[in-house]
């Protein structure tokens, strides 16, 4: 079987997909399970500034094509958070990508120098939650110029490796990408989910206790896909394709997009917490039947 | 789909101690020890446990603790909540001669297993525990069920029954009689303390733990316990001693609804 081993920003993952954050990875033991499935990083649920409660429940809820999530960012804050990130570093045998926000751009320095005590390789800098708006603002990501000042100011707090999260729902991500990787980013997570709602009509009232939150799962394909194809046209960094991945296959579409490596989120509940273990083996199958000898010589293959 | 659907509340009866059960005119397919989430829309979803079970509808027992609490069991027939489940693993029957310990509120998912296994005809031990007498619940119930002669209560007061706790009576039985399972729901310690005893003993069993839910199908990943990560939504809440055993968390602490550990102690 072909080796399945990626390397990010020169961290070598021994497979692509990665727990994308958000997703199951609240404290260390919960990081840990997840890389006993099979991820080849982690990327745990972000921290910011101080402890918040987030959003009350229904936090998530389904549609036809996928799931929607408003959560609302509940953590510890940095100070206790640290304890479960060190936890997660010793014990789940794989990298762990810190994700960090805030709701000012000195906050994101902030938890960037604190986390940074734990010499993470990699932070990931959440600018995208759609789900926040009430307490942050619009986010970050949204705007060229705000995002990639974030990006400064995290980057003089650490010299671990940063990644930007974006989000999908803009004009041209091409010139976000750009002006991310301008002020420093070193790799770039695409994407995070979509706004939406989904309104139960027996109560009219909105499911999610936010009324708004972010699409994932299958609806969100195709949307990532697009986003990784044209962050790779735009930008010359690796590339942590996240939306909607559950098989190898999508795996393979979100590489040959360009995508270095994969978040999976969602796809825990389609597949079960084993979703890594079974999209790499897939994954690998895929490119054995298609000759791809390794993940470097696939990315970007739709590009060709 | 994972989204509620909307139902009708059927009745409320009046369990003891401003403790009140709420009969959701719906069919469930569910088992003893899953669970449900109830929303009320626009204040809040949280989970419970299936303490009474029929063709047409199902009960929820519900003690006011808090503002969504309050909010539940003050609704009356013909209100309508938003559901979604059942949940989680359920519990095993096995064996003849099963003990159930229940404390608190807990007794609410052993009572509905109670009756599973007498359509089976095991031989049932119910020890029911509370602070006291007038936080024990299903008392009549259970009587019916085991029989007046197989249920042991303990108070810690001693207000009714042995003074004591659950685990004293638990202790007590387990040097009498050959016990093949014991099933266990109730406060984290008590459950901590039957795992222990039970283990010791060489008996096996299942507990059913309670932890901050808010996704309950695996996905957010605010009930994963330490150190081994499992979700209590998912891979719980029943889970048998030996999985138990492995919680250390367990009888210790818990996460509040931003993820940070709390202590147990502060709680009674």
């Amino acid at each position: 079987m072909v080796n399945v081993e990626t390397e990010l920003c020169g961290i070598k993952l021994r497979n692509p997909t990665i727990l994308a954050s958000g997703i199951v990875g609240v404290s260390g033991a919960a990081c840990m399970y997840a890389a006993k499935n099979g991820a080849g990083a982690i990327v745990p649920k972000s921290i910011g500034p101080v402890e918040r409660e987030g959003h009350n429940n229904p936090v998530l809820t389904e549609f036809e094509g996928g799931f929607l999530n408003a959560v609302g960012l509940p953590n510890s804050g940095v100070d206790s958070s640290l304890e479960e990130i060190e936890s997660a570093m010793k014990n789940s045998g794989v990298p762990v990508f810190p994700s960090i926000f805030g709701g000012t751009k000195e906050e994101y320095g902030e938890v960037a120098k604190k986390i940074s005590v734990l010499n993470p390789q990699m932070i990931e800098v959440n600018l995208s939650c759609p789900n926040t708006a009430n307490d942050f603002g619009t986010p970050f990501a949204l705007d060229a110029n705000e995002a990639s000042e974030v990006i400064k100011i995290v980057k003089e707090n650490t010299t671990a490796k940063i990644s930007a999260k974006l989000g999908p729902n803009v004009p041209d991500i091409k010139a976000i990408a750009k002006a991310v990787v301008e002020a420093g980013a070193d790799a770039i997570s695409a994407i995070n989910t979509m706004p939406g709602m989904v309104i139960d009509v027996k109560t009219a009232k909105p499911v999610l206790h936010n009324k708004q939150g972010g699409i994932s799962g299958h609806a969100l394909k195709p949307i990532a896909v697009n986003c990784v194809y044209e962050i790779y046209k735009a930008v010359n960094v690796p590339i942590i394709g996240i939306g909607g991945v559950s098989t190898g296959e999508d795996a393979a579409e979100m590489i040959m997009a360009g995508a270095t490596a994969v978040g999976i989120g969602t796809g825990i509940y389609y597949r079960g917490i084993d979703v890594f273990s079974k999209v790499s083996y897939e994954l690998q199958k895929l490119m054995d039947e298609l000759g791809y000898d390794s993940i470097e010589k696939m990315k970007g293959a739709a590009h060709k | 789909m994972e989204k509620p659907v909307i139902v009708e509340i059927e009745k409320t009866i009046d369990e003891t101690d401003g403790i009140k059960t709420i009969f959701i005119k719906h069919s469930i397919e569910a088992k003893p020890g899953q669970f449900v989430m109830v929303w009320i829309p626009g204040l809040d979803e949280k989970p419970f446990a299936i303490s009474y079970l029929e063709k047409e509808k199902f009960g929820i027992t519900v003690a006011a603790v808090g503002e969504f609490s309050d909010n539940l069991s003050k609704m009356k027939e013909g209100d309508k909540v938003g559901l979604r489940g059942p949940y989680g693993t359920n519990y095993c029957l096995e064996g003849n001669n099963i003990v159930m310990v229940g404390g608190g509120y807990g007794a609410a998912s052993l009572v509905l297993l109670a009756e599973q296994a007498l359509d089976k005809n095991m031989n049932i031990k119910f020890i029911l525990g509370a602070r006291d007498k007038n936080k024990l619940l299903y008392i009549e119930r259970i009587k019916k069920l085991v029989g007046e002669e197989n249920l042991i209560i303990t108070t810690d007061d001693g207000s009714m029954g042995a003074k004591g706790f659950v685990t004293d009576a638990l202790k007590e039985l387990l040097s009498k009689e050959k016990v093949d399972k014991v099933f266990s729901c109730g406060p984290d310690k008590m459950m901590k303390s039957v795992t222990e005893l039970c283990t010791e003993n060489n008996v096996k069993g299942e507990i059913s733990m309670e932890r901050w839910m808010k996704c309950g199908f695996g996905l957010c990943g605010h009930c994963c316990v330490d150190p081994i990560g499992i979700r209590v939504c998912k891979e719980g809440p029943v889970i048998d001693f030996e999985l138990a055993n492995k919680i250390t968390e367990l009888g210790s602490y818990h996460r509040v609804k931003s993820s940070r550990k709390e202590s147990l102690e502060v709680k009674k």
